[in-house]
């Protein structure tokens, strides 16, 4: 999902803006309908949070929590389980590389290091100093015949090498 | 066609018959190309009627196990007392395989398709589509098809739904995907009880690969003798098979044949085999979690069930990689070891314990301070993490170190004596 630019909204001070109002509860609504329980509907809002607010809070677990009659403990214990949440704020643009087998023995690892080196991430999971890139490491993306594919944010593509690096950060600039 | 390349005459065009094709996305398209008169044509069966014709073409699973798809269908009750459920499982994330993400991306029709048959066939009123979360394109091209067939009326009361997977390979096994639907943590269950008896919600259903559902319309509109006829080696593997090929070979993709054709040809003819002036030292013909073959049982190998398995190998998704005389096999099988290691679900000690040590101990070896004992200590844990745990994520782990130990041990040798320069730091 492509990561906003909005501020974290968990520090204590700061007024929590619901998630679910307006039109996200509306989408929320309609996809309830599609379970027979309300706990179904938890990967899918989780969805629409991270949509709206770029990451996943606490105190956006205890508001989806109170939405799905669920405990936030619950909540948590869920978006833990699942490595495309993020429970931090990441850089705006979200890049994701495979480096498994079938991508590595293509070249993935050096598609990793142009990238960190391109963005000025630097390191892997670490956002870079003016918070426009994250880059991170995943297993297969289900392409390994278009080695590498590399997400960044919703955006998919395929067989990016070192040398086509530079070019696919400048469009993201 | 062998998308991204144009169809080989070696290929057999069945499902991937419009890759390539954006026209065929739509509904409009897709009816114009003969879609949904298989569709039409289920809707004047009977639900035992469908499934006995699956079972009579010999149809098996295409997510991995390969379990007869028309048997499985008669698993479901056959008096309707509760709602019943189908899952599509379009989680692809076993690593080499890539085949899915092209049928949703290219036919999505066929996809919705099949699933309708199933569910007349299961007697399903919903059915939830489990599209991993990475595949955002297949995502929204899915999610346009099955509104535009919605808007048409195509399916009449049966439901469609999407759900979005949020990163775990784990979800691609049967009931941690209910599990994930249900708004839970992807560990898979004990079974039984088995889907056909408690799946999705506690209620009866049956769970199917995308590749599996796209071929069933074909099998209704063209019967089954049609499909059991193709078959090139033996009769229990029967149809066409999309096998994607990655790594070192010259044209990867998509490529679409016969059960039973044989490997060496898909490979060095197909696929142009490997880059010039290499050599092929390994393949994995079906996806990360089957054992790994040499060159001489990868060019004797027939792709389909049987022969697979005679090679010491499994079919399995059928994703197939390749490795040339330039690859690492310690390194790369360190790679895949660490991949189940990080999607362990960690439910089970043999699993959450044996994948971490198995990485640990691999790296080591690639940081030059392995031990002799290391390797029998690799097929010991190997042992113990095989046939223990509640799903097999932990065996596949140990095929290919097994495997790879087997018909490679002089590379791992050459770390573990100092013969080979460290590639790793400890
Ligand atoms: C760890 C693990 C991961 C799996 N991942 C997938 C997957 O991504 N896609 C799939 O279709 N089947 C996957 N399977 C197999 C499914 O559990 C199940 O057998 C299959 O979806 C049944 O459909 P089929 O009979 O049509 O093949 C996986 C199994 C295991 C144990
Ligand atoms: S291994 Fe990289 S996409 Fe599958």
């Amino acid at each position: 999902m492509s990561a906003s630019t909005r501020p974290a909204h968990d520090a204590a001070t700061e007024e929590y803006q619901p998630v679910f109002t307006g039109k996200a509860l509306e989408q929320l609504r309609d996809i309830l309908t599609r379970y027979p329980t309300k706990q179904g509907a938890l990967l899918p809002a989780l969805w629409l949070v991270q949509q709206q607010c770029g990451w996943i809070s606490d105190r956006n677990m205890t508001e989806v929590a109170a939405v799905l009659g669920l405990t936030p403990a619950y909540v948590k214990g869920v978006v833990t389980f699942y490595t495309m949440y993020h429970q931090h704020p990441v850089g705006k643009n979200f890049v994701q590389v495979c480096t498994t087998s079938p991508c590595n023995i293509c070249g993935a690892e050096d598609v990793v290091k142009a990238l960190l080196e391109a963005t000025g991430a630097k390191e892997l999971g670490a956002t870079s100093p003016d918070g426009s890139w994250t880059v991170i490491e995943v297993e297969c993306l289900g392409a390994c015949g278009f080695a590498t594919p590399v997400l960044i944010n919703d955006d998919f593509i395929e067989s990016v090498s070192p040398e086509k690096v530079p070019e696919l950060v400048r469009k993201y600039r | 066609m062998g998308y991204p390349h144009k169809p080989h005459s070696k290929e057999t065009v069945v499902l991937s018959k419009h890759f390539g094709d954006p026209e065929a996305r739509s509904y409009k398209g897709w009816t114009k190309r003969g879609g949904y008169e298989a569709w039409q044509q289920a809707q004047t069966m009977a639900p035992t009627a469908i499934t006995d014709t699956v079972k009579e073409s010999g149809l098996r699973g295409r997510g991995g196990a390969g379990f007869p798809t028309g048997l499985k269908w008669s698993f479901m009750p056959k008096e309707k007392k509760k709602p019943h459920y189908l899952c599509v499982n379009a989680d692809e994330s076993e690593p080499g395989t890539f085949k899915d993400r092209e049928i949703m991306r290219w036919t999505p029709h066929a996809l919705l398709e099949g699933t309708a048959i199933a569910m007349r066939a299961i007697q399903a009123e919903v059915a939830y589509i489990y599209i991993r979360g990475e595949f955002t394109e297949p995502y929204a091209i899915m999610e346009r098809a099955l509104a535009e067939a919605n808007a048409a009326g195509a399916f009449g009361g049966l439901k469609i739904h999407l759900h979005r997977g949020a990163g775990a390979y784990i979800c691609g096994e049967e009931t941690a995907l209910m599990n994930s639907i249900e708004g839970k943590r992807g560990n898979p269950r004990i079974k039984p009880p088995f889907p056909a008896a408690f799946g999705v919600f506690g209620l009866p259903t049956t769970i199917n690969n995308v590749e599996t559902l796209a071929a069933v319309p074909h099998i209704l509109k063209n019967g089954a003798a049609w499909y059991k006829a193709m078959t090139l080696s033996n009769p229990k593997s029967t149809g066409t098979k999309l096998f994607s090929v990655c790594g070192h070979v010259q044209r990867p993709g998509n490529y679409e044949v016969t059960m039973g054709f044989p490997l060496k040809d898909l490979l060095y003819e197909l696929c142009g085999g490997v880059r010039p002036g290499r050599t092929l030292k390994a393949c994995i013909p079906g996806g990360s979690s089957v054992p790994i073959l040499n060159r001489e049982e990868t060019e004797s190998c027939l792709l389909d069930y049987e022969g697979a398995v005679e090679q010491g190998t499994m079919l399995g998704s059928g994703g197939v990689i390749v490795f040339d005389d330039t690859a690492d096999m310690v390194y790369q099988i360190m790679r895949l070891a660490r991949f189940y290691a990080h999607e362990s679900c960690a439910q089970c000690t043999q699993c959450r314990e044996g994948t971490a040590w198995t990485t640990k101990i691999l790296e080591r070896i690639l940081a030059g301070q392995g031990k002799t004992a290391d390797l029998d200590l690799l097929l010991d844990l190997s042992e113990n993490m095989t046939g223990k745990t509640i799903c097999v994520l932990s065996d596949s782990c140990a095929a290919p170190v097994v495997s790879g130990i087997k018909r490679f041990k002089n590379e791992f040798e050459d770390y573990i004596a100092g013969r080979r320069r460290p590639v790793m730091v400890a």
